[in-house]
């Protein structure tokens, strides 16, 4: 058990575990990491079980104190964490003394880390999940962003925590500037053109800085409906990519409502999820139509962490 | 133009969305029955409990069913679709008796009921006896937390949403979007033309049974004073 105070927030700090999942037929929005491959392996260097609740860190991290002696890790995007001033290596187990403050600051890669703490962070659990959905006040601590002065408790730490320095290299290299995302057509690919689907694998499209956990906005050239913009509202996946009536595409990701009526070309395949998470506005998108056999091959390749340890 | 239908009528099909969730999709458009063998489906699904499944949601005229893509059997689950898919419209619509919602017309409760009775050239109460007069479907929740779209709303009453969303709207506010109607569970951006509110919140974690409605419900609306909402409200704790 170990307790952290926030001394400063950062940009958007929030608490997430994998998600609220199996009550979106009453509207309640999943959440979750915007990485979630780098939440569970965060978890992973740490003891815990993949789903324990960490901290997510955006852009600009918090500044915290270690109330107590602590095990923890850093996995995702480096926003340059430095423990008491010392420069601390992401994707490594480290110790902290009681008092200690963790900062960040310098050059940043990546978008969203992932801080995890043996034991796992209390929260109350809200239908099963300790994920923060910021739009509705769900879950995380009181459903919203960190502040100052905010204090964290870690649970009881029942695994073995393994030693400190222990590193695992990240098999997702964190983007710079941009990044391909592969797609699976569908659900309502046959709602566009053909040449909008040639146009969502040609262009370069940029993330716009009216962009959140809910989704990315994407700038680019429109892609153009072939049967309307409208569809009778249906569930909106994680990674999939609807097309309002301007052509102009929004990528939904974490904190997105649970369904939409606007007509979905495409859906990011989950291996690439995690590198969806680690961008940010300014960045740009370029999208690639992949076949499921690929798609479920990277996912294989991805888990060789978590099945071999 | 003709465009064919994806789905012919009485049929379904099965669409991939991304490499963990396929959808079921039944005929495009709002009816009761459509929605009720959606929802049929959507219970069979999740009452077979098939390994790998996170998550299933029937929404007015489809089913989206979630999964964790290295848990789960395709194929086998694939087959489970099918199967489901396939079964007729259950008997009725699967409503039972409706669920009864006292709301408060018109005042500061409900900013544009002036709008919606000259959008239907009546008077602010014909306007609330069209609201009241019917019972409602709930055909999916979605957007937030216990939002349930109820249909459909009386032609005359069914004024389009604001072109410009509210940036807040109250919690338990009811609103008209088209033949659509709702009440907002939490304070949230809306563009519903908000008729009134009720004293009863859609959504309370708190409750035994958090969500007042599930899809397929039946749901009917009953007007009360003003004296009588504040009663209703101070009793559940609501203002």
């Amino acid at each position: 058990m170990a307790s952290i105070r926030i001394i400063k927030p950062g940009l958007l700090t929030t608490v997430q575990d994998l998600g609220r999942w199996g009550h979106q037929a009453s509207g309640v929005p999943v959440a979750g990491p915007m990485d979630p491959y780098a939440h569970r392996l965060a978890n992973l260097l740490v003891g815990n079980p993949e789903n324990a609740a960490t901290l997510e860190l955006t852009l600009i991290g918090p500044e915290l104190v270690f109330e107590q002696a602590a095990t923890f890790a850093l996995t995702g995007a480096d926003l340059g964490p430095r423990l008491d001033g010392r420069r601390l290596p992401t994707n490594t187990v480290c110790q902290a003394e009681a008092g200690a403050v963790l900062a960040f600051g310098g050059p940043r890669r990546g978008a969203r880390s992932y801080l995890a703490i043996a034991g796992g962070l209390q929260v109350p659990a809200v239908f099963g999940s300790r994920a923060t959905h910021l739009i509705s006040a769900m879950g995380g601590l009181s459903g919203r962003a960190l502040r100052a002065g905010d204090r964290l408790q870690s649970g009881p730490v029942t695994g073995r925590v393994p030693r400190q320095g222990w590193r695992l290299p990240p098999i997702v290299p964190l983007p710079e500037g941009g990044a391909v995302l592969r797609v699976r057509p569908g659900p309502q690919a046959e709602y566009f053109t053909d040449e909008a689907l040639r146009t969502l694998e040609s262009a370069r499209f940029t993330i716009s800085t009216r962009s959140d956990r809910m989704g990315y906005r994407l700038d680019g050239p429109p892609l153009t409906h072939a049967r309307g913009a409208d569809i009778i509202s249906d569930a909106t996946p994680l990674g999939v990519l609807q097309v309002p009536a301007s052509g102009q595409p929004i990528l939904l990701m974490a904190d997105r409502q649970t369904t939409g009526g606007y007509p979905k070309i495409a859906t990011v395949i989950t291996a690439d999820l995690a590198l969806a998470g680690q961008l940010a506005p300014g960045d740009w998108i370029g999208f690639r139509v992949c076949t499921l056999r690929e798609a479920l091959r990277a996912l294989i390749e991805q888990e060789r962490p978590f099945v071999q340890s | 133009m003709t465009v064919m239908p994806l789905v012919p009528p009485g049929g379904f099909r099965i669409v991939e969305a991304g490499d963990s969730a396929l959808v079921v999709e039944f005929e495009d458009r709002v009816d009761p029955g459509v929605n009720a063998r959606a929802i049929a489906c959507a219970r069979a699904v999740a009452a077979a409990r098939h390994p790998g499944v996170r998550d299933v949601v029937p929404t007015y005229r489809a089913v989206a069913v979630y999964f964790d893509p290295l848990r789960t059997d395709l194929a086998s689950l694939g087959a489970l679709l099918e199967r489901e898919g396939a079964q007729p419209a259950p008997a009725g619509t699967g409503a039972q008796a409706p669920i009864e919602i006292p709301v408060c017309y018109g005042g500061t409760l409900g900013p544009d009921l002036a709008a919606v009775a000259r959008h239907a050239g009546c008077s602010e109460d014909e306007v609330v006896e069209r609201h009241t007069s019917q019972v409602y479907r709930v055909y999916m929740l979605g957007f937030i937390p216990g939002f349930a779209y109820l249909g459909l709303v009386d032609e005359r009453i069914a004024m389009p949403r604001h072109a410009t969303p509210r940036v807040k709207v109250p919690a338990r506010s009811v609103g008209i979007a088209g033949r659509q109607t709702g009440i907002y569970p939490s304070e949230s951006p809306g563009g519903w033309q908000l008729i009134g509110r009720t004293p009863i919140a859609p959504f309370d974690p708190t409750r035994p049974r958090p969500f007042l409605m599930q899809a397929g419900d039946a749901v009917k609306f009953v007007a009360i004073a003003p004296a009588e909402y504040a009663r209703l409200a101070g009793e559940t704790g609501t203002r």
